[in-house]
This record gives structure tokens, C-alpha cells and sequence, in this order.
């Protein structure tokens, strides 16, 4: 399987997920849309880790070479946990607030 | 001894700067001998350089300091040039500078500390600017001192910022010293295109290369710059109001120092008027005009120092027509001599007021020889100095300088004598109105009056001795032959230019026959005066006819208010309504409105929808990748 | 052409990933949504063991499927929200936005079509990096301050989701 089998699927995923964010209305979903996001993302790091990895493998067995980008990913999964926390605490608030958790009430940034 | 030449003027700008940084932690005393003390060291340096240049085989040397503007084939360095010239100057300058700072110390004591130290921080920094303005080696670095020396006589006009008429003396004496700067400045570009340098050294030997049009054209400019720093028609006005400073500072800056750099200038560039000898008539019928115009509004003035303002514009008027006629020398002479007795009169005046507790009207005055028995005998060497009676220094370069108009024009001559005529009268009257006759003012002044502490009248006594023996060094040659010694000193700067064939050559005869009517003539105008004013009473009746127009001044200064004043205002006002309110404030106005307007226009985007942020945001993500990928540049 | 057993594999989990992603979208009722991303998850999973990347298919499955999606489950249960009662924007801002989506999506796809290499085979043996005794040496030797660091992060995340969700802010 070529690489740029990968690029288009995750491509496929994000915009599915800006799909998602720009026309839903409830913000629970619009976030889920956003770690639909994260995740296209991440599969797009691990498959670059993975090229990279065969490409120095050719030549030495041995290589640890796309470690870092697991790693990387490994610490955007740690990034989006702790985003999650804070974020599902925020709506849990608005919806204490205005009983509701659409954003179309969110229009305070005009006033 | 060329090494510390750059301390002569180094040492008053430490000086400046010392007094003028500490002036809130200095005591009294230590500002005293800072400003003092660097004015006399660099006196004492002064007559150690004078030494030398007074010693045989001396030629004149250029000490190159550093460069100061190097762009292209503009070399301008910043030098000092010490030839007899600059070091006579120098010891005006710092000799009468150091007594008038010593004047100064008990003059001024009744200022509080940080501005008597700001008074004697502005003194040194003038003192500075004039030592840059004598010692430059070009016309740039004379230049440098040229605007410093009237930057401090702004500030030390002012020097009382409190009150708004002495301000607005300031202000008149700076505006009318620009407009003469800018004359000099244009010269000087003019000089720079023509030549390629500007520096004296080189500049002077290859002057006759231009044509007589452009020689004329760059002397007037010259010239122009003469007439602003040293009060000439028609730039004369701010002079007399420059009386609003402190009276030393009137001493040194408007009577001595200052005023005579324009004749400075003009000596020290020689070479070039005498290739010009239509700005050599230009400069001789101004001069001999400011001289009898003033002289003729000294007649009926009431103020001391006013009448000793105009007694100056004056005597700058006769050295100027010795310029204007070729007698450079001459003209030099009597700047010397003219520092000696002016300051001397002004630092007399300065004595009566400090006495008088800030009374500066003679009307008011009358019958202080007993009560200031020191200032009276010095006053009266003065007044005898400066109406040209020998053998005080006034008669020496006086006679020098209408011996020089005689031998030019008849006509010069005889309104020489007029002046000096008049000059004795004026100043004769200033004289017994002041000291003759009884005292005019309240009965609580003149309980009051007492003659002034030893620092003040120390260097009146000096100075007393310098305007008795100062003309010795210029006895013409009628008396002892041979015995010209300035005209023999400063033989180097000026030897070629006094070649020229006299129109009416003298006899000593002829010479002495005028000198003596001349003087017979001054001793009855001083009789005259003396019987017109010994009297006590004065009858106070409004002047009217030649008397009242004279006593205005010529309404000079109302004439410039109506024909430069009045216009200017216009103008302005016209440009304050029209220009200013509609045009620029209409431009800044509508850029305001329009931004305005616009940003009303923008609110309708900002719906406070997040979910239409997101929108725009996605939608100029994909614009940016479109203007990217295929937008090649 | 006959497709190997890993091609087969790949786009199985591929269709899989994109139809359970167009689900979380189009769902009306959020517990579905979460459901379907819940299934988005595990196939990408799936893609992860496909490249040999063991560590992370399996945190992937913990941390996201597991933990992350069972808080967002939690919170919808918690409001009641597991009803079908959410207004839908106007039809022409969804056409916008799909519009701007769809074309995001070519234009990503059009800037990348040409430039990546091809012929790279991904699915063959390598060194195994991504196992945990690699990514754990590395993690604890050259990254162990970041990883410190992204303990304080949980922190203050959790202090932070504490005050936010306390009932009255003092």
C-alpha cells in the first residue's frame, strides 16, 4: 500500500470532521468532530513514522528511526485527554447555565 | 604649547556642564569657583598662546582636532586656527568674560542656588560657543559657535523666564539672529559649491578665482550674517530689548563679546571683501546709518542700560564703516578698546541698579557720586573713554577709524564726528543725570543706596586702568612714529589689504588740525551737557515733535510690526482658518469618519455566531491554499 | 489482480473508518454519534497494527475508546441529552458548510496528489519501534522531561475541570 493511500484518508477524516463542526449545532458533537480531527492527524504521523522507518531499514536492521513520531503521537493523545477534561467541564458548565448546550446561544461575543 | 589649545574653549564646557548637571547639589561657593575657575584658566592659557604668537618668526598654526564631516569630497575637519587674530580675540573674550563672571558671583546673589549655578552654567556655555566661534579653523566650526553664542544670549535674555516680556526679548533676539544665520549659512554652501572647502587656510588664497558677481554675492551673505549677531540695520531692534537679562550678561554678551563677532567674521575673512568693494560700500553706509540712528535714540532715552544698549548698535556702526572702508585694523582696535569701556559701563550700570534695588530709570537717579564714590570715578573714566577724549583708549580707535573714513569719503568723516559727538552727549547726560546734581528717587531708596561688595567693583577698577592704558597699543603715527603696535601685531592677518591708494592722503598737519577741532568740539558738546543736565530737578513733560519721535525710537519697531508683523499674522491666521481647519483637519477628519463608517459596515460580519467564525475561518484556510498552490509569482 | 490478505484488511478498515466517521456526523441522537466514534477509533486502531505501531493501537483503544469516550457518554447521559430534539442549522449554512468541507477536501487533495513518493510498500517487517520496551526507552531516557512536564499538564487539567464543574463558583 502506497503512502499517499494514508495522506487521503486521513484527509477524508479531517474534512469529515470540519464537515461535522460546521454544521452541527450541538457542542458535544462539534467536539467529538474535533478528536475525529486529532485523530486524522495522528494517523497521518504514525504513517509517516512508518515511511521513514522502511525507508532507513533498507539499509540498517537495526534503525529506531520514527520513534520520535509515535512518541509524538503518544503525547497528542496525552494533550487531547487533558483537552477533553477541561472542555466537557466547560460545556457541562454552559449547560448549567443556559440549559442548553447549542452553540447558536453562544452569541455573546457580540455584545 | 598647540596641545592645549583645545583646552582654552574645553574648559568652560566642563564648566557648563558641571554647573549645569549639579546645579540642585552644588553649593554656592563651589559654582563660584567652577564657573569662575575655568574662565580664568583658560585665560591664563589664552595669555600663554598669546605669548607665543606674540614671539617672532610665530606663523599661524592649524591644530586638527578630529574630522567632522568626511562624505565624498567634503573634508571638513574640526580645527582651531591660532594666528593674531584669534588669540586677540581670545583674550577679550576671556579676559573680560572672567572679570564679568567675578562681577557676576556678587550680582547675582540673590538668586536662589540652582539658578545662580543655571546662570553660570549659560555663561560658560556662551563663553565656549564665542572661544569655537574665534578659534575655528573654518567656517563651519565658527558656524558652531556662531549659533551657540545666540542660543545662550536667548537663554540668558531669558534668563528670568518668569516674566513674559522678557521672553518675548528673547524670542526677538533669537528670530532676528536667524534671519541673519541664514545669510551666513547660505555663504557658506555658496563658499562650499564655489571652492570646494571652507576652510580659511585654503579658501583665502584662491578667492580671486571666482568672478567679482559670485565675491559680491557670497559678502553680502556674509554680511547678512554680520548684521543679525552684531545688531546693524536692518536687524538692529532686538539689541536694546536684549537689556531685559541680567546686566553682566548685557556686559558681556551685548556690549563685548558677542555682538562683535560679526566684525570678527568680516576681519577674518578680509581676503574676500576687499575683492568686493561693492559690499565694502554696502557694509561702510550701513554702518555709518546704524550708527547715526541709534546714536540719535540714545539722545532720548531714559532707561541706563538702554541708553548704554543703543550707545553699543552705535559704536558697532562705526566699526563697521572702518570694515566697510578697508581699515580692518582699525576696526579690530576699536572692538578692543570698545570691550573695554563698554563693559565697563554696563558693569558701572549694572552697580547703580544693584544699589538702586532694580531701578533702571535716570530720571529717578541723580547725585550718586557720594554715595558710590567707586562706580561714579569708573563711570566717568568710561564716559570719557567712550567719547574719544585723550589719551583714554576710546580716542585711539576712534581717530583710527575717521582718519580711515577721510581717507575714503569726506562724507564718511564727517558723520563720524557727528556720531561721535553725539555719543559724548548722550553719554554725558547719562553721566550727570545719574551722579550730578541731587538724589530724584523715593526717600526710602536712597536710604537704601550703597556701594557695591569688592567682587563687583574689582573689575570695575580693572577695567577702569584697561580703558585708560587699552588704546596705548595704537598711538597713530602722527605722535610717536612708529609705535602702532596692534597695527604691527596683526600686520600677518591683514597686511595685503591695506594697499590700497588713500582718495585724500593727510598731512600730519591736516591730521592733527582735525583731531584737534574734533576734540574741541567734543569738550563743548560735554559743557553743553553738562549745563543741559547737572540740574536736579527734571520737568516731566510728554516728548512731542523730533524729541518724541526720537524717544520712540523712530518707530522702528512699530514699522516692522506693520509691514513684517502684521502681514505674517495675517497670513497666518488665514492659514490657521482656512488651511488648517478645512484642508488638514478636513483630511484627518475624514480619514477618522471614514474608518468609522467602515468599521459600521464590518460590525454586520461580527454576528457573534461562533459557528459563522468557523465558517470564515475553513472558508480563508482554503483560500490561502488555493493563493498557495496556484498563484504563481 | 488478486488482493493479499493485509490489502483486503486495509481497505476494509479504511471503508469502515470514513462510513463510521460520516455516521458521527449524520447521527441525530449524540449517544450514537459516540457510538460511531467509538468505531472510528477502533479502525484506526486497526491502521495502527497495520503499520506495526502495536504501543499506540492499544493506548489508542484505552485512552480514547475507552476512557475518553465513556466521559463524553457520561455528560450526555448527564444532561439527558440522548434525544433526537437538536434543531438543525438553516439549510443553506449546512450547504455552506459541506460546500466548504467538500472543497477543503480536494484542495488538500490536489496539493498532495502530486508530491509524495508512491512506491513505498508500508505493510513489511521493520525493527519493531513500535513496541513498548522501544517507545518506552526512549520515552523514559530522551523524553522524560516532557513527560514529566505532561504530568503537571493532567494536573492542572484535572484542577481546572474540578472548579469548572463545582455547582457555585464561591
Amino acid at each position: 500500500m502506497p503512502i499517499n493511500y494514508y495522506i487521503f484518508l486521513s484527509v477524508a477524516l479531517f474534512s469529515i470532521g470540519i464537515i461535522g463542526v460546521l454544521t452541527r449545532r450541538n457542542a458535544i458533537i462539534i467536539f467529538m468532530c474535533i478528536e475525529l480531527m486529532l485523530n486524522a492527524v495522528n494517523l497521518l504521523l504514525v504513517a509517516f513514522s512508518k515511511m521513514h522507518h522502511l525507508k532507513a531499514f533498507a539499509t540498517d536492521v537495526a534503525t529506531k528511526v520514527g520513534t520520535e513520531a509515535q512518541l509524538f503521537v503518544f503525547f497528542i493523545m496525552v494533550v487531547a485527554a487533558a483537552e477533553v477534561t477541561v472542555g466537557l467541564a466547560i460545556i457541562v458548565m454552559m449547560y448549567r447555565n443556559i440549559h442548553s448546550v447549542d452553540i447558536n446561544f453562544l452569541n455573546r461575543l457580540k455584545h | 604649547m598647540n596641545k592645549f589649545v583645545f583646552l582654552i574653549p574645553l574648559l568652560p564646557l566642563i564648566g557648563f556642564l558641571i554647573n549645569g548637571l549639579g546645579r540642585n547639589f552644588l553649593s554656592r561657593t563651589a559654582v563660584i569657583l567652577i564657573g569662575c575657575g575655568a574662565l580664568i584658566a583658560s585665560f591664563v592659557l589664552s595669555l600663554l598662546l598669546f605669548k607665543e604668537v606674540s614671539a617672532p618668526g610665530f606663523t599661524t598654526q592649524i591644530i586638527n582636532l578630529f574630522d567632522f564631516i568626511n562624505a565624498g569630497g567634503l573634508d571638513i575637519k574640526f580645527a582651531f586656527q591660532v594666528d593674531q587674530l584669534s588669540v586677540l580675540f581670545l583674550l577679550i573674550i576671556t579676559g573680560i568674560g572672567s572679570l564679568i563672571h567675578i562681577y557676576s558671583s556678587a550680582y547675582m546673589h540673590e538668586e536662589t542656588i540652582p539658578h545662580y549655578a543655571r546662570y553660570f552654567a549659560y555663561l560658560n556655555l556662551f563663553v565656549f560657543s564665542m572661544l569655537l566661534l574665534v578659534l575655528g579653523a573654518n567656517f563651519v566650526v565658527m558656524f558652531i559657535g556662531w549659533e551657540g553664542v545666540g542660543l545662550c544670549s536667548y537663554l540668558l535674555i531669558g534668563y528670568w523666564f518668569k516674566n513674559k516680556d522678557y521672553n518675548n526679548a528673547a524670542k526677538k533676539a533669537f528670530v532676528m539672529n536667524r534671519i541673519g544665520d541664514l545669510g551666513f549659512l547660505l555663504a557658506i554652501f555658496w563658499m562650499l559649491s564655489q571652492y570646494g572647502t571652507i576652510s580659511y587656510a585654503e579658501l583665502f588664497p584662491k578667492v580671486g578665482t571666482a568672478s567679482p558677481y559670485v565675491i559680491t554675492c557670497i559678502t553680502m551673505l556674509l554680511f547678512v550674517g554680520a548684521m543679525g549677531k552684531s545688531a546693524q540695520i536692518p536687524l538692529y531692534t532686538w539689541l536694546p530689548d536684549a537689556m531685559a537679562g541680567p546686566t553682566p550678561v548685557s556686559a558681556l554678551i551685548h556690549a563685548a563679546t558677542m555682538v562683535t563677532a560679526g566684525i570678527y567674521m568680516i576681519a577674518r575673512s578680509n581676503a574676500m571683501f576687499t575683492l568686493a568693494p561693492h559690499t565694502q560700500n554696502v557694509i561702510a553706509i550701513i554702518g555709518i546709518a546704524t550708527a547715526l540712528l541709534s546714536a540719535t535714540i540714545a539722545l532720548k532715552q531714559n532707561d541706563i542700560k538702554k541708553v548704554l544698549a543703543y550707545s553699543t548698535v552705535s559704536q558697532l556702526g562705526l566699526m563697521f564703516m572702518a570694515l566697510g572702508v578697508g581699515a580692518y585694523t582699525a576696526g579690530v582696535f576699536h572692538v578692543m578698546t570698545h570691550a573695554f569701556f563698554k563693559a565697563l559701563l554696563f558693569l558701572c550700570a549694572g552697580s547703580v541698579i544693584h544699589a538702586m534695588h532694580h531701578e533702571q530709570d535716570i530720571r529717578k537717579m541723580g547725585g550718586l557720586r557720594i554715595k558710590l564714590p567707586l562706580t561714579h570715578i569708573t563711570f566717568l573714566i568710561g564716559c570719557i573713554a567712550i567719547s574719544g577724549i585723550p589719551p583714554f583708549a576710546g580716542f585711539f580707535s576712534k581717530d583710527e577709524i575717521l582718519t580711515a573714513a577721510l581717507e575714503k569719503s569726506p562724507v564718511y568723516y564727517v558723520l563720524g564726528v557727528l556720531v561721535s559727538l553725539m555719543t559724548a552727549f548722550y553719554m554725558f547726560r547719562l553721566y550727570f543725570l545719574t551722579f550730578a546734581g541731587s538724589f530724584r528717587g523715593t526717600h526710602e531708596q536712597e536710604h537704601h543706596v550703597h556701594e557695591s561688595p569688592a567682587a563687583m567693583t574689582w573689575p570695575l577698577v580693572i577695567l577702569a586702568v584697561c580703558s585708560i592704558i587699552g588704546g596705548w597699543v595704537g598711538i597713530p603715527s602722527v605722535f610717536v612714529a612708529d609705535a602702532h603696535l596692534l597695527g604691527k601685531f596683526l600686520a600677518p592677518v591683514v597686511a595685503s589689504q591695506e594697499m590700497e591708494k588713500p582718495a585724500v592722503h593727510l598731512s600730519h598737519e591736516m591730521e592733527l588740525g582735525l583731531m584737534a577741532m574734533v576734540l574741541g568740539l567734543i569738550i563743548l558738546v560735554v559743557f553743553i551737557a553738562s549745563k543741559m543736565f547737572r540740574k536736579s530737578e527734571i520737568t516731566e513733560n510728554t516728548e512731542t515733535g523730533l524729541s518724541g519721535f526720537l524717544a520712540n525710537k523712530w518707530y522702528v519697531d512699530e514699522l516692522y510690526d506693520v509691514i513684517i508683523v502684521k502681514p505674517l499674522n495675517a497670513l497666518s491666521s488665514f492659514f490657521s482658518r482656512i488651511i488648517d481647519n478645512r484642508i488638514i483637519d478636513g483630511f484627518v477628519n475624514g480619514v477618522g469618519k471614514a474608518v468609522q463608517f467602515s468599521g459600521r459596515q464590518l460590525r454586520l460580519l461580527q454576528s457573534g455566531q461562533v459557528g459563522s467564525y468557523i465558517l470564515i475561518m475553513v472558508i480563508s484556510i482554503i483560500l490561502f491554499f488555493i493563493f498557495q498552490l496556484y498563484w504563481k509569482f | 489482480m488478486a488482493m493479499s490478505m493485509v490489502e483486503i484488511l486495509f481497505w476494509f478498515l479504511t471503508s469502515l473508518s470514513i462510513f463510521s466517521a460520516l455516521m458521527v456526523v449524520f447521527s441525530k441522537n449524540p449517544v450514537h454519534s459516540v457510538l460511531w466514534l467509538i468505531m472510528v477509533f477502533f479502525s484506526i486502531s486497526g491502521h495502527y497494527i497495520l503499520l506495526n505501531a502495536q504501543f499506540l493501537a492499544i493506548v489508542n483503544m484505552i485512552v480514547y475508546a475507552g476512557a475518553i469516550m465513556v466521559l463524553f457518554l457520561f455528560v450526555i447521559m448527564l444532561m439527558n441529552l440522548n434525544t433526537e430534539n437538536e434543531q438543525s442549522k438553516s439549510k443553506w449554512l449546512q450547504l455552506a458548510a459541506a460546500l466548504s468541507g467538500g472543497s477543503m477536501m480536494l484542495i488538500l487533495v490536489a496539493a498532495l496528489k502530486g508530491n509524495v513518493a508512491k512506491a513505498t510498500a508500508m505493510f513489511t517487517q521493520d525493527s519493531g519501534i513500535g513496541l513498548i520496551k522501544n517507545l518506552g526507552n526512549v520515552l523514559f531516557t530522551d523524553y522524560v522531561v516532557p513527560f514529566e512536564i505532561s504530568s503537571v499538564l493532567f494536573l492542572s487539567a484535572m484542577v481546572g475541570a474540578v472548579i469548572l464543574g463545582k455547582k457555585e463558583a464561591a
